[in-house]
Formats: C-alpha cells, sequence, structure tokens
C-alpha cells in the first residue's frame, strides 16, 4: 500500500524521536542492518551519507513503507520479524538514521587508481568478479558495494571470505536469499564439477563453475553432491595483499560505488 | 443435484467427456453487500441440467448442514475436512489411503487458485462436501469447486488502513458449522458468512484493533459456538478467547488470559504489567467431546522480549488451558515457559493422542521442548528436547524445563537457543495414529537478545527488546522431524535446504506431506521420512497441507505463494 509521505521528517532533528527511534530501528531493523545502523553483512550501512536507494527523508520513508523491489528489503510489516509501523515510529526511524549519519563520505584511506589496477591486474579480483561491466561472474557483483557496505566490511570479506558468505539470489517470498556456498558434485557418468550454488532447493541445484558454465542438476541423479561454507573466494591475507594494497582497492570500490 | 444458488454437479456426458457446469458465475462481496441468488443463467444451462440426469452422476450434495454431530464424527466422513486440523483432536491427520505410498510418486497437480493475495498465504482450507473454503492474508474467504478449482464466491473485507498486527497480514482459515463458515479478521472482527453465496449473515467487533487487537487465527466450531483467540501479544494487549453463538454473533463467554484483580493467578504479575501482560491465543486450540474441555494454548506475557516490570510467572501467559466449553470456566492449566522473555508463544497445536489406555494432549512447543500431558488432569508426563536449545538445563519436581539463570536479554545482547522464531512456531504439526508419531517442522537457530526497553502506548509496538541472528557462521537449518511420543525419541529427521514454515499432514497412505520455503510440496514415507514425490509450486509455503475426496478421488491441498494447489492421482 502506497503512503502518502510527507516530504521532510516532522521529527527531524528530535533528540527524544530519535532514542524512540533506536528502539524501534533495533526491533524492525537491526536483523539485517545491524545495532547502529552500520550494515549487519546482510542490509547496507545505513550511517553513509551517500546511499545506493534513499537520499531525501520522503524517499527514506516511501523505501522503509514499500521495500525495494527485488532486494530482501521487505515492505513495513511483511518481514515476519517485526511488527508494522506507523507512520510517525518511520519517522523516528528516520530521525534515528540521520542522528547516526556521518556527514561527509571519510576521504578514502587508500589509493583508488592503484586499486584499479590491482583490481583489474596483480590482485586477481576482476577473474571473479565484475564492476561496472568489466569482470567475471562468478563472484558477487562489486559495483556497488563502495556505496553499501562500510570499508570494514569489504576488508572483512577479502580477509576473511568464509566468515559470511555473501548473498546471492532472492526469492520474493523466500526468507533468506541463496548464499554463495562452494559445491562440489560428481555426476552419474563420473563427471567432477566444482563452483558456487546459484540456487538450491531439496531436489536440484544450480551451479556455475570457474569457466562461468551454468549446470543445472537434479539431485538424485548425482553420485555425490559436496557443499561447503567455506567460500570459493581464497583468502587473501597480508602475504598475499598488503594493508596498503587492501585500502587501494577499497578506496577505488567506494569511489565507483558511491557514483 | 444441481442448486441454483450456486451447487455445481459433474457429470460424464454420452461417452467420453467430462464436463463440469457452475450454476452461478462467482461472485464478489464487499462490507455488508446484500446478495441475491441468481437463478440458472439460460435455457442452455437447463437444458445442461437436465442432460445430467441421464449422466453418470457423481457429485454430493453441495452444502448440506455441517452439524455438531458430524464434527465430532468427522472420522467417518474423511473425504471432508471440517476444522481446522481436520477434526477435533488437532492430529492433522486424513483417513483417505487412496494416495499411499505405492503410488505417490506418480501424483500430479489437478488444479491451480492464484488468490491475487501477496505476502504470506497461512490458510488451510476446509472441504464439505465437493466444496473448498479457505481465506488469504487480506482477509478474503473463498469458496471452490474442490475438484476443479473454480470459483463459486468471494467475500473481500474492507480492512482499515491502520490496523497494526503482528508479523505481516495473515489469516488461517475458516471453521464451518449449519450453513454458515466463520472467519476472525485482522480489525477484530468476527464474520459469519453464509456457506453458499458468502453474504455476511452476522458481523460483530470483538475488541478494538487501533489498541494492536487482531485476529488471524482459523476458529473452532464446537457445539453452537465459534471460539477464537486474539492476536497482539507485541502490543500489549490483554489477551482473550472468545465464544460467540453461531446463530446470532452474540457473545457466549469470554476468557481472559490474564487473571484480573481478585482471581486466581493475578499474583503472578507485578503492579499493574497485568493490563497489558499480552497472552494472547491465536492459534487454534482442540476440543474433547468426551469431557466437554476446549484446550488452547496461549503466547507470550508483554512486553515480549522483557521481564522488568513484570516480575512472576505471568499466568496465563504461554500456557495450554482446559476450559468448559459451555462456559469458559478454566479445568486446570499448564504453564510451558514460566516468565518467558524470548517469545516463546506456546500457541502451537496441542494434538490429543490416546495411548497405552491414556488420554494424553502433546505439544511441540516453540522452546525446543516437546510435552505431553495427561489431558483429564493437565499433568505434565514427560518434556523432552527436539531441537538445539540452550536456555533450560534443569527440570523442576514436576519434570517441566526452568530457565537458566543467564537466559535473560541483555543490553550488549546474549545467544540463547533457540532464537525468537522457536524451533517450531505456527506451522501445524500432524500425529499419525498408525505410525504412532508425532511430525513436526523444526528450526535450529539461535539468535542475540538484546534488551530495547519501550514504554507502552496503545497501538505501538511492546517488544521491550530486539533480537538478531547469532554471529555464528552456522547458516539457521530446518527439518521435519518424526516424534516418538512415548519416549520423546526422534526417530527420523529430514533436513529441508532451508528453514521452512510449512505445516505437517499425514494420512492413512502411509504419507506425509509437507512444504518447504523454495516452494517444494513433498509426500513422504511416513515410516522411513524417506521422500517419494516433490513437487516445485514456485512460492515459499507458510501454509499447513490437508486432505479432502470428491467423486471418490482423493486430493492433497496446499497453499504456496498466492495460490492454493490441489494435487492427486493422475
Amino acid at each position: 500500500m502506497a503512503v502518502a509521505a510527507e516530504a521532510q521528517n516532522p521529527l527531524a532533528g528530535d533528540a527524544k524521536a530519535a532514542k524512540a527511534g533506536e528502539y524501534e530501528f533495533r526491533i524492525n531493523c537491526a536483523l539485517c542492518h545491524g545495532l547502529g545502523a552500520r550494515g549487519g553483512g546482510r542490509g547496507p550501512d545505513l550511517t553513509r551519507a551517500v546511499k545506493k536507494h534513499t537520499h531525501s527523508d520522503a524517499d527514506m520513508f516511501q523505501v522503509i513503507s514499500n521495500g525495494i523491489a527485488g532486494t530482501a528489503m521487505p515492505a513495513n510489516g511483511t518481514n515476519g520479524q517485526g511488527v508494522g509501523m506507523t507512520d510517525e515510529e518511520i519517522w523516528q526511524i528516520i530521525a534515528y538514521i540521520r542522528s547516526q549519519q556521518v556527514k561527509a563520505p571519510a576521504q578514502p584511506l587508500g589509493n583508488a587508481a592503484h586499486g584499479k589496477e590491482l583490481f583489474y591486474g596483480d590482485g586477481n579480483c576482476s577473474l571473479c568478479h565484475m564492476v561496472a561491466g568489466k569482470g567475471g561472474r562468478l563472484g558477487p557483483e562489486l559495483t556497488g558495494v563502495g556505496g553499501s557496505r562500510t570499508r570494514e566490511a569489504i576488508i572483512d570479506s577479502v580477509r576473511n571470505p568464509s566468515r559470511r558468505l555473501a548473498w546471492g539470489l532472492t526469492e520474493a517470498t523466500k526468507e533468506f536469499p541463496q548464499e554463495y556456498e562452494s559445491v562440489t558434485v560428481v555426476t552419474a557418468d563420473g563427471k567432477k564439477i566444482t563452483g558456487v550454488t546459484l540456487n538450491e532447493d531439496s531436489f536440484s541445484v544450480q551451479i556455475m563453475d570457474a569457466g562461468e558454465h551454468i549446470h543445472l542438476l537434479e539431485k538424485d541423479k548425482l553420485r555425490s553432491f559436496q557443499k561447503s561454507r567455506e567460500s570459493a573466494m581464497p583468502k587473501y591475507d597480508t602475504e598475499v595483499l598488503s594493508d596498503k594494497e587492501l585500502e587501494d582497492i577499497v578506496a577505488w570500490l567506494i569511489s565507483v560505488g558511491v557514483k | 443435484m444441481v442448486d441454483q444458488r450456486g451447487g455445481e454437479m459433474r457429470g460424464r456426458g454420452a461417452g467420453k467427456h467430462s464436463f463440469v457446469m457452475q450454476a452461478r458465475r462467482s461472485f464478489y462481496h464487499r462490507g455488508h453487500r446484500e446478495h441475491r441468488g441468481i437463478p440458472l443463467r439460460s435455457l442452455r444451462d437447463l437444458a445442461l441440467f437436465t442432460t445430467c440426469f441421464a449422466c453418470w452422476f457423481v457429485a454430493s450434495p453441495a452444502g448440506a448442514q455441517v452439524t455438531f454431530e458430524r464434527l465430532v464424527n468427522s472420522a467417518k466422513e474423511p473425504q471432508n475436512w471440517m476444522t481446522y486440523t481436520g477434526d477435533y483432536s488437532g492430529k492433522r491427520f486424513s483417513g483417505l489411503d487412496q494416495i499411499n505410498v505405492t503410488n505417490a510418486r506418480t501424483m500430479v497437480a489437478k488444479w491451480v487458485y492464484q488468490t491475487g493475495a501477496t505476502g504470506k498465504l497461512e490458510t488451510s482450507p476446509l472441504v464439505v462436501d465437493g466444496i473448498l473454503y479457505a481465506t488469504a492474508q487480506d482477509d478474503r474467504a473463498f469458496a471452490l469447486d474442490a475438484r476443479t478449482g473454480r470459483p463459486i464466491w468471494m467475500y473481500q473485507r474492507q480492512i482499515p488502513g491502520d490496523i497494526r498486527p503482528c508479523c505481516g497480514h495473515v489469516n488461517r482459515g475458516l471453521a464451518i458449522l449449519g450453513d454458515k463458515v466463520f472467519m476472525g479478521t485482522l480489525d477484530a472482527h468476527v464474520v459469519a458468512l453464509d456457506a453458499k453465496t458468502g453474504a455476511v449473515v452476522w458481523d460483530v467487533a470483538a475488541a478494538d484493533y487501533r489498541t494492536g487487537h487482531s485476529f488471524t487465527v482459523a476458529p473452532l466450531a464446537v457445539k453452537n459456538l465459534i471460539v477464537i483467540g486474539v492476536s497482539g501479544g507485541e502490543y500489549g494487549v490483554r489477551g482473550f478467547i472468545d465464544a460467540y453463538d453461531a446463530d446470532t454473533g452474540e457473545r457466549k463467554w469470554r476468557f481472559y488470559t490474564v487473571p484480573g484483580p481478585g482471581e486466581p493467578g493475578h499474583e503472578s504479575w507485578e503492579g499493574d504489567s497485568w493490563k497489558v501482560g499480552g497472552a494472547p491465543a491465536w492459534n487454534t486450540g482442540t476440543y474433547d467431546p468426551a469431557t466437554n474441555q476446549i484446550f488452547w494454548p496461549t503466547g507470550n506475557p508483554a512486553p515480549s522480549n522483557r521481564g522488568e516490570g513484570r516480575a512472576g510467572d505471568n499466568l496465563y501467559s504461554n500456557s495450554l488451558l482446559a476450559l468448559n466449553a459451555d462456559t469458559g470456566k478454566m479445568n486446570w492449566y499448564f504453564q510451558f515457559t514460566r516468565h518467558d522473555e524470548h517469545d516463546w508463544d506456546a500457541t502451537q497445536v496441542p494434538v490429543m493422542i490416546e495411548a497405552g489406555g491414556k488420554h494424553l494432549i502433546a505439544q511441540a512447543n516453540r522452546n525446543g521442548f516437546f510435552y505431553v500431558l495427561d489431558r483429564i488432569s493437565g499433568k505434565l508426563l514427560s518434556a523432552n528436547a527436539y531441537g538445539k536449545t540452550t536456555w533450560s538445563d534443569t527440570k523442576d519436581a514436576d519434570g517441566r524445563p526452568v530457565a537458566n539463570q543467564n537466559a535473560s536479554p541483555t543490553l550488549e545482547g546474549h545467544t540463547v537457543c533457540p532464537g525468537a522464531l522457536g524451533t517450531t512456531n505456527f506451522m501445524a504439526p500432524t500425529y499419525d495414529p498408525q505410525t504412532g508419531l508425532f511430525y513436526v517442522t523444526a528450526r535450529d537457530q539461535c539468535d542475540i537478545f538484546s534488551t530495547a526497553p519501550q514504554p507502552y502506548e496503545a497501538g505501538h509496538a511492546f517488544y521491550g527488546s530486539a533480537y538478531f541472528p547469532s554471529e555464528e557462521a552456522e547458516p539457521y537449518r530446518g527439518f521435519l522431524k518424526a516424534i516418538d511420543p512415548a519416549t520423546g525419541e526422534i526417530k527420523w529427521t529430514f533436513e529441508h535446504t532451508s528453514p521452512t514454515w510449512s505445516g505437517v499432514l499425514s494420512t492413512a497412505g502411509g504419507l506425509v506431506f509437507s512444504g518447504d520455503a523454495e516452494g517444494s510440496f513433498i509426500a513422504f514415507d511416513a515410516a522411513a521420512g524417506k521422500p517419494l514425490w516433490h513437487f516445485q509450486m514456485g512460492g515459499a509455503v507458510y501454509a499447513a497441507p490437508m486432505a479432502f475426496g470428491v467423486d471418490g478421488k482423493e486430493y492433497v491441498a496446499i497453499a504456496a505463494g498466492s495460490a492454493v494447489y490441489a494435487f492427486g492421482l493422475p
């Protein structure tokens, strides 16, 4: 249901409303966006001044009320977790998010130009990840990641890619999207396939291998099916990628992501 | 016979062609709009009507009265599914065995009915004499030709824009009695509809929706009463169970699940906390005709995740109540989780089981334990964990699991298993008297519980705490489990790809049916847990399956996505 929103938050700058909004946020939003709105690995960091889907208070109100089609962001009251919020409570949450926002985007620590070179070159990132139409398809597309994740979250997912697997396909009525799990199968004729799951149910699995071939398989016809929560992405420690080099890549991803 | 007011008939023509005729168009009802029966539309219809006297006539007399006696003796007519769980015992077991372990692998989709409603379709249909009755989450009710899925009527309630149901718009279904079907609405009304037309017969307000009251439950018809429990545990309502006269809508009794001043149990609440104590009753109970007792489960105390300010056991939250059906007076209660701080509503269907000469009632509780009680005395017989639990390591003298000291939510957050969604939830379980096993959908998920204090404000969310997925890299896991009620032992487990909200059905064909979050509907061998057949429905399942028969053919139906599906043999 569309909600006729005011253009401005009637509670803007109201500290008491922001405090009430903090608790509403914990109850309704923190599941994905984390305590403190800094992103929970599932939902984006909302403290960043530049965001992908929302700029004005009215935009924010619309997004919270109606969700974002094609993403895991549900419409108000439909996520099965919290209760539906009143308009007033939504404005309280917006007041809270605004109170948490970093006013100016933090100055990136690294050298973005060098980061881009690394991404497409020695870092080997683009073998699996695509940014702005260039790169591989095996891993998540990263064009927007710098705009929606914190620097810390990006660094952590490069250093510890298995700690939290990235989300892939989101289905409209499914509770949680498919994750980038690694999978190894042996087909009936003895062929071994290793890749990531694009989707899966109890009876079938859709896999992409390192050569970007899509394999559509029925589980009961496989000789073996092995899934792993060890990410297909190699763990980039400081031996492989120094802190400085990683900072450069992050700087480039942020510069691309906030555009 | 064909009934001009909406029945239909099926016949086989001169030889090979089957056809279905509906005597009138489906009809929309809005609010209290009056409706007139429409006669046979044309001479052509009349001709078909006449032709059919020569047909192989197989239709049952659609629209016969559903008496209390029929409900008590529902096992005698397994082709019909006349209560939320199929009978009064809560077993969700169908006596039909045409679809069985031998032929289940050949099952096919027979029809699909698209409701057009979006969100979570939790409805569990009723079928009586060839007509299927169900609801959708936007508080519509509809009647379909159970053989074809073609609509006969539809009622659409106009829901106010400012309702505040917890956890999304949902409705779990109808009760049927006499010539009426009954539904609870999101704006806290109870509505009786003409089973033949969908026209409103009566409509009463049970409570004020603006203070967070709503109905999501399928009511239960007992004698001449329509029994229904309120939702609103997340809004600090004072919970109640009501009984309405099926003919007039007059309220015959109300049982407040939070006792008032002077009533026993009132002392279990600190100060005035009872006034906003919650203990809703949002899932359908069961009924024992032998003792004339209604067994109705209750939900969390409010605020749901914060015990501060409501010191005490908080009766009768998270309890099973045994009520006299005629008066609503309580005979006994059993509280599963005392002073709950984790939103562990005990609203799971209490299932009546006969075993070893004992009259039992069993519940797979949201708190992760499977309880078996003597349903005459209310005495606990056993409580065994059937999923991942960390909140209780000890039991009291009665054998009831007791919360550990450190299980409460904290400001920084504290991990507890199960999480707030529970080991199971509203999804209906089944008990199969043939295997003697209890089948339930289960989830292993731990949450971090963190306080988020809120003052009570009428009509506003009243949680008092928040929960998040625990930081453990463990994904949530979902299962179908077969539990032996005699021992609490888990006989078999099927692991789903991810946790599901689907209910479970067992049938005399040796089968168990359930659905999953990926959209599959699955038939299992009830004894061994092996999947025998599956169908991809294209939408996650939040509903419970049921079975019915028409024209001597068995069907199994379930809602998924926005649609109701019926399956059968080719």
